[in-house]
């Protein structure tokens, strides 16, 4: 059904077909709105879930750990500050192989506070065995949330998933969506069987000690199933397309880079603002396209290399900094790259931190800056005049 | 009580950080006005006192105080004063918290600071509900009312901030009202000159959203209701449970003595022979090669 909803309720509609056994989660901005509307189907008899608001985002990630030991499928949201507060018990998750679904409406850190988007806070959480996907806009982050556990409760794979959509941007934004009726998510997704779960008439103990004689052995095969979930995620978006015939790449997507010499690399809604930008340039005769990252982990190296395997020039547009190093994804792209013949000069930049905007024309002139020569490192949109020390 | 206007100049950062982000009627404004009222008639120098919050509405107050300020992560606010005051011991440590902040989040904190007995001041501003982020249901929201994650009524039931406090150990705790703004100067004074952990609760409204959801009028109604509810605790002996049924009680409620944490730490270093840089010079200690052997 085509319905004019806001993002967040795009989403709780999403997670809510799926038919969560538990959902906890502690208000922040700006996500709060997503766990109020499953609040309220929860209350209103619409949504068969124990809903727990609890005292922190550490209680909420500890839930939904507990509840998905004992065999639920469950659910948490958060954001910045509160998915850091989170970050002890996401990787006990991942190391339990927990298949558990967070929505991080992303959004940047302190200090200085600061409650609008970029990636910063996703973006720490790269080497904790989640398998992270980045939604362009409100239709794909509706759809994102049953793909989210048909991947991670895969048999073979069994890892949380978190899926990230821009703070405010999407979580705000009032878009038509094309929502998943409860009969179609049904088909789509099988109830949640776990092999192993907490269970009296069968017992069996989770998160023991693992000692050097064992777990070395974990983080292998966390290594492994993060790995091999690749043609999973690949697999469930062909799956989706056939019975929903929406289509959002898998790993990645590519736009207009048949005969491209340059392209922009993003995640997230900045894909959408690169497209408009991408026709504009086209218009223009610039051969110019885009690869979405839709899948950062697990990292799609080859999907990367073959798509920029005729490119000269790549533009890698980034909402978070590794201080001290670089771009986490330009880095990666950089890797990708160096055991293949075909380098293309990869310039990279950080742009929107904070929220800061970022309309056509500052990636026009960043487009036209990487022409003339590649630039590496450069901040977006900065305004020198606030870098100088007040007098 | 001290002119309006020397307060406004001497405690407020009037020209750089107004006009404030509290909704008009908000008690936030009365319980910030109450505290620095409460820091003048102490006659504090502004510049001896460290204002710590987190993140709320209440956690706002340090932007408009002109305090030493940190404005800090959600829940903290106490953590945080911790660590000023035991590196800063000689200042005047105040935190600001809200229900949510303090008690949810922040509940931890809280409870061992109180334990610990460190000399600070709590300012828990209690409007029964996460204000800043659209009214969910907070510790100290009642059982069965109505919050924007409870919007059949809350399953959960609130924490009694006296009794807590007292048990986890602090020694002094005081509830004061937005409408007695007066008392709860009073209240915050006693507090500031306590030595040891002390803690002044402040019924306020939430009227944009507690008392939307809850049918409890306007910002007017409900400071209203305050007036009529509130029963100080020294006449509250006279009356019957009865009669004290759905009331809130205010007034002074604990007022014992403990030994202060930053004085015991103190204590213990001189027992132990005092700092390094009071001790004798280092050549008194064996050298290094002479360990070895």
């Amino acid at each position: 059904m085509k319905e004019f909803i806001e993002g967040s309720m795009a989403v709780a509609r999403g997670v809510a077909v799926c038919r969560p056994h538990v959902v906890s989660a502690y208000p922040i901005t700006p996500q709060t709105h997503i766990v109020e509307h499953l609040s309220e189907m929860v209350a209103d008899g619409d949504l068969d879930s124990q809903f727990i608001n609890v005292e922190s985002e550490f209680g909420a990630a500890s839930v939904v750990l507990g509840a998905a030991a004992a065999g639920g499928r469950s659910y948490s949201a958060t954001t910045s500050q509160g998915l850091l507060l989170m970050g002890e018990v996401l990787f006990n998750i991942a190391g339990l192989r927990l298949p558990i679904s967070i929505t991080v409406a992303n959004r940047a850190v302190s200090a200085p506070i600061n409650i609008w988007n970029d990636h910063s806070d996703a973006m720490v959480f790269r080497d904790a065995g989640w398998i992270m996907l980045f939604a362009e806009d409100n239709q794909e982050v509706h759809d994102m949330q049953i793909q989210a556990y048909k991947i991670g409760e895969n048999p073979e794979i069994m890892l949380p998933v978190l899926v990230n959509m821009d703070g405010f941007i999407l979580t705000h934004a009032y878009e038509t969506v094309e929502t998943i009726s409860q009969k179609e998510a049904d088909d789509f997704l099988p109830p949640f069987k776990p092999e192993y779960y907490l269970d009296v008439n069968k017992p069996i103990t989770m998160g023991v000690l693992g000692d050097p004689n064992y777990y070395l052995e974990t983080r292998y095969s966390l290594q492994e199933a993060i790995d091999e979930s690749r043609d999973v995620v690949k697999q469930v978006a062909r799956e989706f397309k056939e019975k929903f015939g929406r289509w959002y790449g898998d790993l990645i997507d590519t736009y207009r880079t048949e005969d491209a010499d340059t392209v922009f690399v993003a995640m997230g809604s900045l894909v959408g603002t690169i497209k408009d930008t991408v026709d504009e340039l086209r218009d223009k005769g610039e051969k110019v396209g885009l690869l979405k990252i839709r899948c950062y982990r697990p990292w799609p190296g080859e999907e990367v290399v073959e798509s920029l395997k005729n490119i000269d020039n790549v533009i890698v547009l980034e909402k978070a900094v590794s201080l001290g190093a670089s771009g986490m994804m330009a880095d990666e792209i950089k890797a990708s790259l160096f055991d293949t013949p075909h380098r293309p000069k990869i310039s990279n930049f950080f742009i929107g931190l904070g929220g800061r905007d970022i309309p056509k024309e500052s990636l026009i002139k960043v487009y036209n800056q990487v022409k003339e020569k590649p630039q590496y490192n450069q901040f977006v949109d900065l305004k020198p005049e606030l870098l100088e020390y007040p007098s | 009580m001290a002119v309006a206007s020397t307060i406004i100049y001497d405690y407020l950062r009037g020209k750089k950080k107004f006009p404030h982000v509290w909704c008009p009627g908000c008690g936030i404004g009365i319980t910030m006005g109450a505290l620095l009222r409460a820091f003048a008639d102490l006659e504090i120098d502004k510049n001896d006192v460290v204002m710590v919050s987190g993140i709320g509405c209440t956690g706002r107050m340090p932007v408009y105080c002109d305090f030493h300020t940190l404005h800090t992560t959600h829940g903290r606010a106490i953590a945080f004063a911790t660590g000023a005051k035991i590196a800063k011991p000689n200042m005047k440590v105040i935190a600001v918290c809200g229900d949510g902040d303090g008690l949810a989040i922040g509940g931890n904190h809280f409870i061992h600071a109180a334990r610990r007995n460190i000399d600070m001041t709590v300012v828990l501003v209690n409007n029964k509900i996460y204000g800043m982020t659209g009214g969910q249901y907070s510790p100290t929201t009642p059982h069965t009312k109505l919050g924007s994650t409870a919007p059949h009524g809350n399953v959960e039931h609130p924490f009694d901030v006296y009794e807590l406090t007292k048990g986890a150990g602090a020694t002094y705790f005081a509830r004061g009202t937005v409408y007695h703004a007066t008392l709860l100067q009073s209240l915050m004074k006693k507090a500031l000159s306590k030595k040891g952990f002390s803690v002044v609760e402040v019924m306020s409204n939430c009227h944009t959203l507690y008392g939307r959801l809850n049918r409890e009028g306007s910002a007017v109604k409900m400071i209203e209701w305050m007036k009529e509810n509130a029963v100080n605790i020294k006449a509250a002996s006279r009356k019957t449970p009865e009669e004290l049924e759905g009331k809130v009680l205010i007034g002074e409620m604990l007022d014992i003595e403990r030994p202060e944490y930053c004085e015991q730490y103190e204590a213990l270093i001189d027992q132990l022979g005092g700092r390094p840089k009071d001790k004798p010079e280092a050549e008194e200690s064996p050298e290094p090669e002479e360990i070895k052997k």
